[in-house]
């Protein structure tokens, strides 16, 4: 029996941004009828669904459009402290969503240097603005090349459009 | 119980813990265990736990869904489970079934929170076929019994996620007294009390005959192999922590006393 997941079967069409803005087009969170993620240029994404920023010193992590619009509405983020260690593919902390919680992996390794309080209070940014507001850790890479194992933005687009069609 | 050889038409092998009576904390140890240390797929059936405990979500607030007086005044035990979700009261008259299964062991199931509820939402409809007066009501993404005879709760890692589920085939109204109105709450509950909202699976199906249907209909999407106890603790790594933790009384008064400062401010 192939079993219709029809809140997922909906078609994600992906849409490539190379501005930081979310686009205009990314439909609003919750809505049952999503027609568009939204990827940006410049970052690195994991399978796993989280993204990646590295900007001089220093990365910032979080979860993706995709990602975001899959789980449902957060309501509580599982982050860890400054100073922790994460390492590349493993779990660094939880975001809880309908009924349920979902691991969030760490894209690189290394020591998290902040991390996003305003999550604690306004957890929901995670869907709203995924890439910005919605920002989790940002770790201190201990290895660098780690990014060079992720993938860029077209290749991400392409994955999440197979990981769907293939549901 | 007689596991079906007949079938074996490409179905992923799941493999079938019955239990009795285990205490929900060490349900929880042993589920979170599977979850992050085997490669199996599992389903596990509690037959009751043995005292009354209440079970909250990963970020349950304790000052917001529970009368924590009267908990402490009756030294009720508030578990955190590992998994996110609403409060449930447990006790011997609560059916436990959970799935512990990898991201791709049920054919185009994608691992996330809703495919994973609809999925459910489809095996137990088999399950309550013709059962009283059920009725399975889609509500947009979410879908309600009507009434509510089962809380159900999840959590995803990377590459295997677990689901399990509270059915309450009985109750003691007066542990419903502990439990507040959750303040976020689907639409459906419409502000109904806990009473209201709920009712017993005893008066519409036996005990026996839930198990045995449950057991039927995953044994329609997976191929069942009887487990132990003792098979489920041979495949555990020694090393692992599990996160589900009994909260203790000052941490429970500490509530009371953020609960009367929020009031104040």
């Amino acid at each position: 029996m192939a079993l219709r997941m029809w809140a997922s079967s909906t078609a994600n069409a992906l849409k490539l941004s190379t501005s930081a803005s979310r686009s205009a087009l990314a439909s609003p969170a919750f809505s049952l009828a999503r027609s568009f993620s939204t990827v940006l240029e410049g970052f690195k994404y994991a399978s796993s669904h989280e993204w990646v920023k590295h900007d001089g010193p220093v990365a910032t992590i979080g979860i993706t459009d995709h990602a975001q619009d899959h789980l449902g509405e957060v309501v509580f983020v599982e982050l860890p402290e400054e100073g922790k260690s994460v390492s590349q593919g493993n779990s660094f902390g939880a975001v809880e969503s309908v009924k349920a919680t979902s691991d969030i992996n760490s894209p690189i390794s290394g020591e998290v240097v902040e991390v996003n309080t305003k999550l604690s209070e306004s957890p929901g940014l995670i869907n709203s603005s995924p890439y910005e507001d919605g920002w989790m850790i940002k770790v201190k890479p201990s290895n660098p090349s780690e990014l060079e194992s992720l993938m860029g933005a077209k290749e991400y687009t392409k994955f999440c459009e197979e990981e769907d069609a293939s549901h | 119980m007689a596991v079906s050889q007949t079938r074996d038409l490409g179905l992923p092998l799941i493999k079938l813990l019955r239990l009795k009576g285990v205490p929900i904390l060490q349900q929880l140890h042993l589920e979170e265990r599977l979850l992050r240390t085997s490669s199996d797929n599992w389903c596990i059936i509690n037959d009751g736990t043995i005292d009354p405990t209440i079970v909250m979500g990963i970020s349950g607030k304790p000052q917001e869904l529970l009368e924590i007086e009267s908990i402490l005044r009756d030294d009720i035990p508030v578990i955190r489970r590992f998994t996110g979700g609403g409060t449930v009261i447990v006790d011997q008259g609560t059916i436990f079934v959970t799935f512990i299964c990898n991201k791709d062991a049920v054919p185009g199931l994608q691992s996330y929170p809703q495919p994973i509820m609809s999925w459910s939402s489809l095996l137990y409809k088999k399950v309550f076929q013709g059962i009283g007066d059920f009725r399975l009501r889609e509500n947009g993404i979410l879908r309600a019994w009507r009434p509510q005879v089962w809380r159900e709760c999840e959590s995803i890692t990377k590459n295997r996620w677990v689901h399990h589920t509270s059915f309450l085939w009985d109750y003691e109204i007066s542990n419903m007294g502990y439990l507040k109105l959750p303040k976020r709450a689907p639409e459906y509950r419409q502000a109904r009390d806990h009473l209201e909202f709920i009712c017993r699976m005893k008066d519409y199906i036996s005990r026996s005959s839930f198990i045995d249907r449950t057991i039927e209909a995953v044994g329609s999407e997976f191929l069942l192999r009887s487990a132990e106890l003792e098979d489920a603790h041979c495949t555990l790594g020694s090393k692992f922590e599990p996160s589900s933790r009994l909260l203790r009384k000052q941490e429970l008064g500490e509530a009371i006393f953020k609960s009367l400062t929020a009031s104040q401010s």
